[in-house]
């Protein structure tokens, strides 16, 4: 058991930790969100060149063979700058879905392509209807000679709106919640049939509600077994909330060094604020809310390549909980420590605490995962 | 980064367990497992098994009779002690005065005392509270005044655990009454078959009696039981309080209570179905299991941060271990008296003495300790410094506030 990164991993952690603080001021990231695609084209080619887009491809694709631990300090880095291109998005889901259920001719040709920056994915799965259920599909995708035809809606489609392929969720047969029926597409988002309506996101990201009308797929363009999807989208998305809750812990981190900080130089009553005994316990608090989730990050990571979906689920689920408790609790009370400063638009801390909010909205929050635990049933600390 | 155990560590653990399921009396193991008070002879006699193995005092350095483990062996072994459950080796003496006296004492005492910890041939207890100084322990007033060869120490001690059965005390006493209150400190030991000495018990809500309350009258003690240098004791006081790093969250202790909350909520009926079928018991059970995983993985980096520790400074994420460690204590407690339901209402003290006792149990057998644990229990946020004093040397010592 250890917990030290190895020396490569050091190094990837300090060329982060050095690229977020020259290219990721607020100030910085305030002017990329204002751009026309809401995030830095000129930083997304500098990942590449860094080899933080080819992560968790192999070598032969022009990646690196990254795991878990790579893409934790990425996302680590990228929560505690509040990173808004779209590497969830592309290299956590898009790449897990094609690492996972892409054939050798589909991973050749599209790999080398996101590790060199020039494509971008985007996950369209969740409905209008469906909330967290990953299996409530009602998009339906149907025989079209040796290809398919999708029809559908997806919603809330993080970063759909720039993306140049679409991972869509559809159904082949079944009933709207049927664990079974369901099939994985990749989609061009340019394709025939696909409109795209993008906007802004509450936590300064952008989105997209996307309909797929008739949108023919070439066989090649099949992510796993069509019919047997689920436990193919369940695993990435698993790998996608390890990677959310280290990125949680990243913008959680930040706001309780923001929070201590003003605590030590805001004055009232002719002293710091910090001498006063209510709101240290309450920074202790914070504390031990941010070290909890730090350490559920890293179980959701060792985790995240489990090969048993049960117990990688659990494990998952567990982890999401907590960042989700933790994340509403350091976020609030950041916002409440600072005072009036908190609440206003051009101060950092507000940012952190909506993207933590947000992070809880995304693949279940703290209530859906604790009750699917409390379903499932499995102990998680038995010996 | 690879959190897993490794085959040498899992071995070390298998090791472990055989050698509990051999040599740990199933009357001691019993005991445990329902939650009953141990005898005196219990503990004496568990710790002579470990230390006859050479294991009683595996956190000491090895020409002291330690193991020479490493952390990550000593949180194993540490760990099933409590999951078995078996007894903890006596902590006044293991891990607190023996290290003390390691760090601090003369060879005399060393050669003295320390093989007599070990075999638990002396019972120790803590001579830390007073009836005027808890939270604000370097207050503390019980005098010690050098007259010759000897201490003469007046005043009272309080919260002193098991004294009933002790054999020696640890004292932190007043030696210069005109420094700074911290600076006036030693740290004593004392025979407590000293004439002057009067123990007097302490009946905790539960109706137990663990703890006591000790007076000192014109009690006189050997200067050569000084330990260290005088007025030096509030240093060897910090440095014992600082030294139980991760004992002290005993994720252990709480995991084992969770497998028997859900042992038991499996048996209890609630209507037609098992408790444990119940959907908002089963997200309490939960929510209390997620708070427990993610203890354990803190305590695990406190653990592996060990071996990169140059100075004696605390690991930020151990300061949780107490203030989590005791909360998560005392939600399993509470979890239990949801599982017992009405039968945790009758009072059947006489069931902890087993020889004593021959009439049926009221209601479940199992039902007796249950609301005195929860009564108990409530200890765990109070002693070792309350959460609300953690709290303050947190925001002082890693905060900076």
């Amino acid at each position: 058991m250890d917990f030290d990164l190895s020396e490569e991993q050091r190094l990837l952690k300090e060329s982060l930790d050095r690229l977020i603080s020259d290219r990721y001021t607020f100030e910085q990231r305030k002017a990329y969100g204002q751009s026309a695609e809401g995030w830095s084209r000129e930083l997304w080619a500098q990942y590449a060149d860094l080899g933080l887009l080819g992560l968790p491809f192999a070598e032969r694709y022009g990646g690196s063979g990254g795991g878990p631990v790579e893409t934790m300090l990425v996302m680590e880095a990228f929560g505690r700058a509040l990173a808004l291109e779209p590497y969830f998005a592309t290299v956590v889901l898009g790449g897990g879905f094609l690492r996972h259920g892409a054939g050798e001719g589909l991973c050749a040709e599209l790999a080398p392509k996101i590790a060199g920056g020039s494509v971008t994915l985007a996950l369209a799965q969740t409905e209008r209807h469906s909330r967290w259920n990953l299996a409530d599909v009602s998009t339906r995708a149907r025989r079209d000679g040796t290809g398919w035809l999708v029809d559908g809606e997806k919603g809330v489609v993080l970063h759909g709106d720039t993306a140049d392929r679409l991972v869509v969720t559809a159904r082949i047969g079944g009933g709207q919640r049927d664990r079974d029926g369901i099939g994985v597409f990749l989609i061009d988002a340019k394709a025939p049939g696909v409109s795209r309506r993008g906007y802004p996101t509450q936590d300064g990201l952008r989105a997209a509600e996307i309909t797929l009308a008739g949108v023919r797929v070439e066989p090649e363009c099949v992510l796993g077994e069509p019919g047997a999807g689920l436990p193919l989208v369940q695993r990435v998305v698993d790998e996608g909330i390890a990677a959310l809750c280290t990125e949680a812990v990243g913008a959680m981190a930040v706001m309780h060094e923001l929070t201590v900080d003003y605590l030590k130089t805001r004055r009232q009553f002719g002293r710091e604020i910090g001498s006063f005994q209510v709101l240290q316990h309450r920074a202790v608090d914070m504390l031990v809310a941010l070290e909890q989730a730090r350490s559920m990050a890293m179980f959701a990571t060792m985790m995240a390549a489990e090969e048993n979906a049960d117990i990688r689920r659990n494990a998952l689920s567990a982890a999401k909980v907590q960042i989700g408790r933790s994340g509403k609790f350091v976020g609030q009370q950041a916002v409440q420590l600072h005072g009036g400063i908190g609440m206003t638009m051009e101060y950092k801390v507000g940012h952190y605490f909506k993207r933590t909010t947000m992070i809880d909205t995304a693949f279940g929050d703290a209530d859906y995962h604790l009750r699917e635990l409390a379903r499932r049933g499995g102990s998680l600390v038995a010996a | 980064m690879d959190l897993r155990f490794t085959p040498e560590e899992l071995a070390f653990r298998e090791e472990v367990q055989t050698f509990f399921r051999e040599n740990l009396p199933p009357s001691i193991h019993t005991k445990l497992l329902e939650s009953k008070k141990l005898a005196k002879d219990d503990i004496v006699s568990w710790q002579r098994i470990l230390n006859k193995k050479g294991w009683a005092v595996a956190n000491w350095p090895v020409e002291w009779g330690g193991t020479g483990w490493t952390p990550v062996q000593q949180y194993i072994f540490q760990e099933e002690l409590q999951l078995t459950p078996a007894p903890q080796p006596l902590g006044f003496g293991v891990t607190m005065v023996g290290p003390v006296m390691i760090a601090f004492g003369s060879e005399a005492q060393k050669k003295r005392y320390l093989p007599r910890i070990a075999n638990l041939d002396d019972w120790w207890c803590q001579g830390f509270s007073e009836p005027g100084s808890g939270s604000d322990l370097a207050s503390l007033r019980t005098a010690a005044k050098r007259e010759g060869d000897y201490f003469i120490v007046n005043g009272q001690k309080t919260w002193t655990t098991l004294a009933q059965h002790a054999d020696w005390i640890f004292c932190l006493v007043r030696t210069d009454p005109q420094a700074k209150k911290q600076e006036g400190i030693s740290f004593l030991l004392i025979d407590m078959n000293t004439p002057g000495i009067t123990v007097r018990p302490i009946i905790t809500i539960e109706g137990g009696h663990e703890v006591n309350e000790v007076f000192f009258d014109d009690v006189k003690v050997p200067a050569e039981n000084l330990v260290g240098e005088q007025n030096k004791g509030w240093d060897y006081a910090k440095y014992l309080l600082g030294r139980e790093r991760t004992g002290i969250a005993r994720v252990g202790l709480s995991k084992e209570r969770l497998r028997r909350i859900r042992e038991l909520a499996s048996m209890e009926r609630d209507g037609d179905r098992p408790l444990i079928e119940d959907e908002r018991f089963r997200e309490k059970l939960a929510t209390v299991e997620v708070e427990l995983k993610a203890l354990e993985i803190t305590q695990l980096r406190v653990v592996a941060a060990e071996r990169h520790r140059t100075d004696n400074k605390p690991d930020p994420a151990s300061s949780i271990l107490k203030l989590k460690g005791s909360e998560i204590q005392q939600a399993t407690t509470e979890l239990l008296m949801e599982v017992v339901g009405p039968y945790a209402l009758p009072y059947q003290p006489e069931r902890e003495d087993e020889e004593r006792w021959n009439e049926p149990p009221i209601g479940p057998e199992w039902a007796g300790p249950v609301a005195p644990t929860y009564f108990n229990w409530r200890k765990t946020s109070i002693y070792g410094g309350t959460n609300e004093i953690q709290k303050n040397i947190v925001a002082k010592a890693i905060l900076g506030l």
